[in-house]
């Protein structure tokens, strides 16, 4: 086990504390820059998606595992980012600038959502943003002189410096890993610094962080766009990954899909955000198995266990039936978040530390180190 | 004009009156405790003041400018820090983290600089965690500093409270002393001690059905006042008071313990 001995206020604010983090860090990015020459494209793209998945779980982190204010509507969010680039991109507007844009607008439109949200607590804060979801996707179905309506928009491919970069090509892969990145550094300086330590201020006690001299309202509305701007700049990617978007894209299981992130990879670390989204973009092969295979595997099974040919061909047709069955995806989102919430609060990344720690102290471990303690009742919230 | 005025503060819920024309001034170096029993409203005037609650009727002064209708984190700016009765600190971050916001009403830095983390802003972090490190100095925390406030026991707590109001650098503490089988008081001749903070004027909450504290209080030199009268028969004289309560500890001297025998002796 390390021990650190501090001997400079520097040990505290640096972002990688010792050379360990440094070494495991480098040898992360060095795997993720070789990975497009060595993976097959459908694993280059399945990691584009966990890169963006990962941004916009790193903007929902900072809006709900920091600042402690849940959303469910970030999908709105993805789409407006999506919708700014495919409408300025058929002016002829450069990348980077209508890239920047995108994130500028769904800052402004995630603050503007903001000030409503400031008398809004809990569940109803997220009755208020599933209704904004609402609200833009039914907006994008009909405003048809921007959005073409539900017929949807056409993303070319980006044109940067003088090239094109297709979507199915490393350079994009780069790019979405860049972004990313960029968004987990800047978001990590934010947490070093006051911002930071406010919006955490505000997730744990409203009362006392009010009466630290935080400006509560101005607080959350800056999270709020922030969390807003880094979704819209994930939504940028996202439509050129796609190539196409159309209203139905941005449901609310969309915005699901984005708290799954943050819940299964751990609602209280940047680490959270990136295992999350890599869990969920595993989901899909694994339900296509599951369509594909597991009713031949179950009647294989049935017939080997005695069951007649026509009783195996009766068990296969209906376990097809279920796999395929409409709104299972949703179920089984259900069920996981279930799980999860009750036997892993802490994510992925809480098991992750766990392991660790019984490595640390081997023979020491004891299971209540994260056993979270409520010993003392607050009876004065003073909302 | 004194340093810290309340006029005819009042705060009804309804036809509850819970702080009914209270008028009270502390000057800078004094120590002010408000004294009354359970539910006389000790809290409320607290929540007043630092705008938890609004005043039906009063006002408020602080530097001979009107703060009544401050804010509640503008009067934390202004260096009013306060702690709380139950305990409220940020549970699920460190106690380094807990003291630096109390740091916040001295922080200058824009959002931008700090999403880049500029050289600026790695200058201010470093005097805020130099003025932390002081209060974590002056109040023996250095054991606790990286530790997660979820897992420390009430009275760390509620030292980490109060070194977090410290940490603001106040001009006025108010401090919500209602601790269980722990002296509040020693926390103020502690403060009173420090080269720094000694002229800083605390205002002192305690529940006192209890005589003793009382005593404590007139012992410091702290001005009292009484929210409510005290129903110990018929008197609220101070003197008084305290004459009944020598009389009882000469009576029953605390020290004077049962002795126990071991079986076999």
């Amino acid at each position: 086990m390390r021990f650190m001995f501090k001997t400079d206020y520097e040990d505290d604010i640096r972002l990688f504390p010792h050379s360990g983090y440094l070494v495991s860090y480098g040898v992360l990015l060095a795997v993720l820059a070789i990975a497009p020459f060595a993976l097959s494209s459908y694993l280059v793209s399945q990691l584009v998606f966990v890169c963006i998945y990962a941004t916009v779980g790193v903007g929902l982190m900072i809006l709900t595992g920091f600042t402690g204010q849940a959303s469910l509507g970030h999908a709105a969010f993805l789409a407006i980012g999506a919708y700014t680039a495919a409408y300025l991109q058929q002016f002829n507007v450069p990348f980077p600038v209508y890239f920047l844009a995108a994130g500028l607008l769904t800052g402004v439109i995630g603050a503007m959502v903001g000030f409503p949200a400031l008398r809004l607590q809990g569940i109803y804060l997220v009755i208020a943003t599933i209704s904004f979801a609402f609200i833009v996707e039914e907006i994008l179905a009909r405003w048809e002189s921007v959005t073409h309506g539900n017929e949807g928009m056409r993303v070319k491919t980006i044109q940067m410096l003088g090239t094109t970069v297709s979507r199915d090509s490393p350079a994009f892969y780069f790019l979405c890993l860049g972004v990313l990145i960029l968004t987990i550094v800047g978001t990590l300086n934010l947490l070093r610094s006051p911002t930071g330590r406010a919006f955490v201020a505000i997730r744990d006690s409203e009362t006392a962080a009010r009466s630290m001299g935080i400006n509560v309202s101005l607080y959350k509305v800056k999270s709020f766009a922030i969390s807003a701007a880094i979704t819209g700049l994930a939504g940028v990617l996202f439509a050129h990954k796609l190539s196409f978007i159309s209203p139905e894209m941005f449901t609310l299981q969309l915005s699901i899909e984005f708290i799954i992130v943050i819940l299964i990879g751990g609602a209280f670390s940047l680490h959270g955000a990136v295992l999350g989204a890599i869990f969920l973009v595993m989901i899909d092969p694994f339900l296509t198995y599951l369509k594909d295979d597991m009713p031949g595997i179950i009647a294989g099974v049935a017939a080997t266990l005695g069951a007649g040919a026509e009783r195996a061909a009766s068990i296969k047709s209906s376990v097809a039936a279920f796999a395929s069955a409409n709104g299972l995806k949703g179920a089984i989102y259900g069920v996981i978040i279930v799980l999860f919430v009750l036997f892993e609060p802490l994510g992925l990344y809480g098991r992750w530390l766990k392991i660790k720690l019984f490595f640390q102290l081997f023979p020491l471990y004891k299971r209540a180190t994260f056993k979270r303690q409520k010993i003392y009742v607050k009876s004065e919230r003073n909302r | 004009m004194s340093y810290f005025r309340a006029e005819n503060l009042s705060l009804h819920f309804g036809g509850l009156k819970a702080v009914d024309a209270v008028s009270f001034a502390v000057e800078k170096g004094e120590i002010l405790s408000i004294i009354g029993p359970n539910g006389a409203g000790k809290s409320s005037i607290f929540n007043l003041i630092s705008r938890i609650y609004s005043p039906t009727s009063g006002r408020i002064y602080f530097e001979d400018q009107d703060i009544t209708q401050e804010p509640a984190f503008g009067i934390a700016k202004l260096g009013i820090a306060r702690t709380f009765q139950n305990i409220e600190l940020f549970e699920n971050a460190t106690v380094l983290s807990n003291l630096l916001v109390g740091r916040h009403r001295h922080s200058q830095t824009q959002l931008w600089q700090e999403l880049l983390f500029l050289p600026s802003v790695r200058a201010a972090e470093k005097v805020h965690r130099r003025r932390v490190e002081q209060v974590i100095e002056f109040l023996d925390l250095e054991a606790y500093r990286d530790k997660l406030i979820s897992g420390l026991p009430y009275g760390v707590r509620k030292v980490i409270e109060l070194a977090r109001a410290l940490c603001s650098e106040p001009k006025l503490i108010l401090l919500d002393l209602k601790l269980p089988r722990m002296d509040g008081f020693e926390v103020i001749t502690w403060i009173r001690k420090q080269e720094g903070i000694r002229a800083i004027p605390v205002v002192v909450l305690t529940s006192s059905s209890q005589l003793r504290d009382v005593n404590r209080a007139y012992e410091l030199g702290a001005n009292s006042f009484f929210v409510k009268e005290f129903d110990f028969q018929n008197s609220v004289d101070l003197t008084r008071l305290l004459e009944r309560y020598w009389l009882q500890k000469a009576r029953k001297p605390e020290s004077s313990r049962p002795e126990r025998k071991r079986a076999g002796e």
